[in-house]
């Protein structure tokens, strides 16, 4: 099946964006696509590459990026959503005139579309939050 | 048509449980996980929310909570992420009670 | 052409408290768009979101319950409001916005969007829909 998730909140602050990786893992392992993983509210938290968690807790941010790598999935940061928390590649830092971008790597910033086009496109929506 | 209800929150706080018991209809399926997962505890209150649902806990989530599942109402199915990725397939549509 | 989908936005938080009820309307007017099926719901807290009278002015966050009204314009009609909810909560139709929309193949005959639905009926309309959004 095609899949696509939403991630409603924030690394470890809930538990949500770890029950998305775990699920979203076991997805691509039983062999479905996962056509999208789209970050909403403050979900778009994932996407930023300045944390430094603890040595020996997991790296949540890390570990979407090697997903997304591994398995060549499309990690979408809600536009919206990431001006208001502060998370900017280099076309958001242009149009908004900040001096800083934070995107991590494999994740990229993109309209509400997405999430729309996701659950068009695909088998099934799952949401993650709180 | 069989709905996937997602549940993550403890009954003793919030309406979540309450409500999807509610919304659910023959065949539907129940899934609790992350802090959810309490509300399939038999000698809690809430339990009484669940006669007569199909309900499934996420076994992870049970175990970081130290809850032994010996402690859980009869006929709980405990299941694994993979489960869970079967339950999404093997149903229709997804509601997650947020 | 993929055929068109059952597309449900399901509120169930109250407004200003959270960021969700806002957040969650600025998706059904971006999906508005895409025609598909779409219809929204509102149950338990999610019910608050559309009483009249809100005056955010003290605590300085923007009033967006006007956008409510805008919904039939972007041809989302069907609000469905669950009327357990709003006993709970001691609020009757009255206490909320009144949404319309314009029927052009009745010659834009304006008629009522919110349409309040028992459990039961909440639970057949839930169990049609093919995407269920959740914030």
């Amino acid at each position: 099946m095609k899949l696509t998730i939403q991630v409603n909140e924030g690394p470890y602050q809930h538990q949500s964006a770890d029950t998305a990786y775990y699920f979203a893992k076991a997805a691509v392992e039983k062999g479905h696509e996962i056509f999208r993983i789209f970050f909403y509210h403050d979900g778009v938290n994932n996407g930023t590459r300045l944390t430094t968690p603890p040595q020996d807790d997991r790296n949540i941010v890390n570990r979407w990026t090697e997903l997304a790598q591994a398995h060549n999935i499309d990690m979408v940061v809600c536009v919206a959503a990431a001006q208001r928390r502060g998370i900017v590649d280099d076309g958001e830092a242009q149009r908004n005139g900040k001096d800083a971008t934070n995107i991590a790597p494999g994740f990229r910033i993109s309209g509400l579309g997405q999430l729309i086009e996701g659950g068009v496109q695909s088998d099934r929506l799952i949401v993650f939050g709180d | 048509m069989a709905m996937l209800h997602l549940v993550n929150k403890s009954p003793y706080d919030g309406c979540s449980l309450n409500t999807a018991s509610t919304i659910m209809k023959d065949g539907d399926q129940l899934l609790l996980i992350e802090d959810g997962v309490y509300g399939a505890i038999k000698s809690g209150k809430a339990a009484g929310l669940l006669k007569g649902l199909k309900v499934a806990v996420l076994g992870p989530d049970l175990a970081a909570r130290g809850i032994a599942e010996d402690k859980l109402l009869d006929g709980v199915d405990v299941i694994d992420y993979g489960g869970f990725v079967d339950l999404v397939t093997a149903t229709d549509n997804v509601q997650s009670w947020l | 052409m993929s055929d068109v989908k059952k597309f449900m936005y399901v509120n169930r938080k109250a407004p200003y408290g959270t960021i969700y009820a806002w957040e969650s309307l600025e998706v059904v007017l971006i999906g508005a768009a895409f025609e598909q099926d779409v219809s929204l719901a509102f149950m338990d807290d999610g019910v608050y979101q559309l009483t009249k009278g809100q005056n955010t002015a003290g605590i300085g966050m923007k009033n967006f319950s006007p956008t409510y009204s805008a919904l039939g314009d972007y041809e989302v009609n069907k609000i469905y409001v669950d009327k357990e909810s709003l006993e709970e909560r001691g609020l009757t139709l009255d206490d909320l916005q009144h949404l319309v929309w314009e029927d052009e193949d009745e010659d834009y005959a304006e008629k009522d969007s919110i349409r309040l639905v028992t459990r039961a009926e909440m639970a057949d309309l839930l169990a049609e829909q093919d995407v269920l959004f959740n914030f």
